[in-house]
């Protein structure tokens, strides 16, 4: 394969971050930012997870768990030791890496639905821990303190800033989803999705190339996480543990099709922008998250491959191009 | 000396609990069992059966413990539908599909249960006074729930082994394929399964409404639980739930006197990730 | 000769059924090896054996002179041990070229992605699955699934080829078609075991043959000494006419 044709699948993807970003900036508007914000968040979420879920083949439930503990780690780092946030988000970067790789160790043995258990048992007690731990200031959780703020200009700049490192970090998670999806550590992953033990009998690593699958799609998020909770100012158990986003991760990957790098971005836009509609439109608002139920069924059970996996099925010609 | 009466006072209470919470389990794991479909939407299905009890006790003056007949003829009638809107076309499909099928169930009965009834606490004033034994309470509502308990996991008992769609539901749980081929009418006996799993997570919360306050929300934290009893007593295998829900029950009652009660959902989540590694087929499973 | 293989006492159980019991040889380098038995014999569970799918229970494998009797089957793949599968493991929704890749590139000279390529497009021309190659793997036929699974075999390079019953299936002009294809495997050097029951082809192609029955092995030799082999007409056949029948067939 020419190797322009090879990154032929990343101009779709970065078009429609770019445009993502670049929409705030234009029109110069705060409550767009501030949308544009949870829009760039839930793709970098959401491509991280596929690395694990659509490549891999292995359904986690608790994906959350490392937004969460990486969000805790750096920002107790920041609060507690005045650290900035740039280190503090390479410390959940780290930290949620390496809780990826301890936990993959042991629980990437579990296959299908034994595996998604165990990342929602992990979740679970992962924030319970959290309620306990003082460090972390228990069920309180944490607040930040405002003078943090300071050394980037006060509150509004801060603000601002944060959605421009949330931006980079979407860029960053969208490069490492199509850098292994391209690579030959990514064939490997998808042979093991496919099928794990005709992958091994051809010398794939299993073991290895699972963790090391888990372990990178853990890194994003926990930066991702501490990015939030400094933007928000405090973190509390429930709000960093929430099984619920983790499950909404699932269906945004599998809403524009897992396994593919425009996938997750398209899934993520167009969920969030369905819930954006969905709580402000005066008919649908009290019911939501039913209305969100039903287009899931429907999904689930017309159209598995998601979005763009139908477009690969259906015009092959396409398959390069949306990688 | 202190630690010893907290135990006293704290553990009866803990295996009354663990009763119903091993009927929730039963309906989780017969549904795993016999299709090997998690179904996240145990949860607010245990909330309806909460809800239940309270329309038909508060609203219609309904004796909660006679309003377990109705609960659980409509927790049957809604699994049935539920199996066969959203779960029968992914039942082969891989777990993700299932996974997703029950939990989109899950978003829509709470979203409408949510505009309906919104999320402030309900409660079912009803009791049974209670007697003491030794320095704890036993309160009457709990024991009569955990009878109620024992009665229906006997009765779930001889359901699967004296009568004909019981065995079917063994043969399928067994071997779909073969049970195919031996004439099991194997949709309708999953539909069945899957109502009879729904009934018993509907019967469960319509029990648990008489202890605690609810909200539409509050099966979300005993679905966790079914997980848990369900890994303990072995994942697919009915009657091991209830010993499982035991143990929880005794677990929640004996962790409290040597640790702070926020401690005990670690716990709980870390054992079960642990029997999950060491054990997935449950404590009393074969290994492996 | 230097032995590739060595297979020393080994025996496998699956509970009370005894699948292997103390099957022994040695496989030079270079020859194939064909493995014969009725149904339930055991030689599948004997590639197994060998390539790390169940350890067994007792006994040694040495391969290339390591001891590799309880190795991973990725570490066997490694050190140069292909196979294809009885009942074909494609991996569905990656295209045949992609399928193929994988071989070359986590085989024993773990190639890069673009090397990989390169012999994954020559090795489906050798089998004749070029015009495939941007098929998705689930859309091939069972005699495609069967080139393929070879095709992925081959592209690791490997020093050992196990091949179960890449015969099965297939009409007569595929099988004739399949023959080559094996005959120039050998050709270049690639030492092989094949498991098969078109008696012909076996004999056709085999330096020596190794029948298992029940798990035991009842018999070793070259295709001549087998196919007089008292023992082996009985326990695989039954009836001495059939065997004779059989070696003219086709
Ligand atoms: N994974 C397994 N578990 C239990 N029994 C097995 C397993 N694999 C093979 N067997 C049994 O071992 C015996 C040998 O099987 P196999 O090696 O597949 O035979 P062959 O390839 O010679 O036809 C058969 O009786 C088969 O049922
Ligand atoms: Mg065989």
């Amino acid at each position: 394969m020419k190797s322009w044709q090879k990154h032929l699948g990343l101009v779709l993807p970065l078009l429609v971050v770019a445009g993502v970003v670049l929409w705030p900036i234009i029109t110069d508007n705060v409550s767009a930012r501030e949308s544009a914000f949870t829009i760039l968040k839930a793709i970098a979420l959401a491509s991280s997870l596929n690395i694990l879920l659509g490549y891999t083949g292995y359904v986690s439930f608790g994906h959350i768990v490392f937004y969460g503990f990486g969000g805790y780690v750096g920002l107790y780092f920041v609060n507690d030791h005045g650290w900035s946030i740039w280190a503090g988000m390479l410390a959940g970067g780290i930290a949620s890496g390496i809780l990826a790789f301890l936990l993959g160790k042991a629980i990437l043995r579990l296959r299908g639905a034994y595996f998604a258990l165990a990342t929602i048992g992990i979740n679970e007690a992962m924030k319970a821990f959290a309620n306990n731990f003082d460090l972390f200031g228990g069920p309180i959780g944490m607040v930040l303190n405002f003078s943090v703020y300071k050394a980037y200009g006060g509150a509004a700049e801060a603000l601002k800033m944060t959605f421009y490192i949330m931006a980079g970090l979407t860029f960053a998670a969208l490069l490492i989803s199509h850098f292994v999806r391209s690579s030959k550590f990514g064939l490997g992953l998808l042979a093991i999705r496919e099928n794990e033990d005709a992958a091994e009998v051809m010398g794939v690593i299993a073991p290895n190339a699972k963790t090391w699958a888990y372990v990178l799609s853990a890194i994003i998020p926990g930066m991702v996480g501490v990015l939030f909770f400094f933007k928000n100012g405090h973190v509390e158990p429930p709000v960093a543990f929430p099984l619920h986003s983790s499950i909404e991760l699932l269906v945004m990957v599998m809403l524009g099709g897992q396994g593919t790098v425009l996938g997750p971005i398209l899934g993520a836009f167009a969920y969030q922008g369905m819930r954006g509609y969905l709580v402000t439109s005066d008919f649908f608002k009290d019911i939501q998250l039913s209305v969100s139920g039903v287009v899931l069924l429907l999904i689930v059970l017309f159209i598995p491959a998601g979005a763009i996996g139908w477009l690969r099925h259906r015009i092959p010609v396409l398959r390069r191009v949306l990688a | 000396m202190q630690q010893i009466t907290l135990l006293l006072t704290s553990l009866p209470d803990g295996i009354l609990l663990g009763f119903v919470y091993g009927v929730a389990a039963m309906g989780l794991t017969l549904i795993w069992g016999v299709m090997n479909v998690i179904n996240l939407a145990h949860g607010p299905i245990i909330a309806l059966g909460m809800f239940g009890t309270f329309f038909l006790f508060i609203r219609l003056g309904i004796n909660p413990y006679l309003g377990l007949v109705p609960i659980a003829i409509a927790g049957l009638l809604l699994g049935v539908v539920i199996y066969f809107t959203a779960v029968h076309r992914v039942i082969n499909a891989p777990h993700l599909s299932s996974l997703l099928a029950t939990f989109s169930v899950n978003m829509i009965i709470i979203g409408l249960a949510t505009a309906a009834l919104t999320t402030s606490p309900y409660n079912v004033d009803f009791s049974l006074g209670g007697f003491k034994l030794g320095s704890a309470t036993i309160l009457g509502t709990r024991l009569v729930a955990a009878l109620i308990a024992i009665l229906v996991t006997g009765a779930l008992y001889l359901f699967l082994y004296r009568t004909r769609p019981g065995k079917f539901i063994r043969a399928v749980t067994n071997n779909r394929a073969a049970a195919e081929l031996m004439g099991v009418p194997s949709t309708r006996i999953l539909a069945l399964s899957f109502g009879l799993g729904t009934m018993l997570a509907a019967v469960s919360g319509a029990l648990i409404a008489t202890f605690f306050p609810f909200n539409i929300l509050s099966g979300g934290g005993y679905e966790l639980k079914s997980f848990v009893i369900g890994v303990l007593g072995g994942l697919g295998n009915p009657i091991g739930a209830l010993i499982g829900g035991l143990i929880l029950g005794v677990l929640e009652g004996i962790i409290p006197t040597f640790m702070e009660t926020s401690w005990v959902p670690v716990i709980e989540f870390g054992l079960f990730v642990v029997i999950l590694l060491v054990r997935p087929k449950g404590l009393f499973g074969a290994k492996k | 000769m230097t032995v590739l293989l060595s297979v020393q006492g080994v025996t496998k159980r699956f509970g009370g059924l005894q699948a292997l019991t103390k099957v022994t040889f040695d496989l030079p380098e270079g020859q194939i090896l064909g493995l014969i038995g009725p149904n339930g014999a055991g030689k599948t569970t004997l590639f197994n054996a060998i390539n790390g799918v169940y350890p067994p229970e007792e006994g040694h494998i040495i391969f290339r002179g390591q001891e590799v009797t309880r190795a991973k089957t990725y570490t066997m793949a490694r050190m140069g041990l292909a196979r294809t599968h009885q009942i074909v493991q494609p991996l569905n929704e990656l295209t045949v070229l992609e399928n193929v890749m994988v071989g070359a590139c986590f085989g024993q000279e773990n190639h890069s992605l673009s090397n990989a390529y390169g012999i994954a497009e020559e090795v489906l021309e050798f089998v004749g699955l070029g015009i495939r190659s941007e098929q998705l793997a689930a859309s091939l036929n069972v005699a495609q699934k069967k080139r393929l699974e070879m095709a992925r075999a081959l592209a690791s390079r490997p020093k050992l080829l196990l091949l179960d019953e890449v015969l099965a299936g297939l009409n007569s002009s595929e099988i004739g078609n399949m023959v080559e294809t094996v005959k120039k495997i050998r050709e270049r050097g690639i030492t092989i075991i094949m498991i098969e029951h078109v008696m012909k082809a076996v004999m056709n192609v085999s330096d020596r043959i190794l029948v298992l029955d029940y798990g035991q092995q009842i018999a070793e030799g070259t295709p001549e000494e087998i196919s007089q082999n008292e023992k082996v007409i009985e326990a695989y056949l039954g009836d001495p006419k059939l065997a004779e029948k059989l070696l003219k067939e086709e």
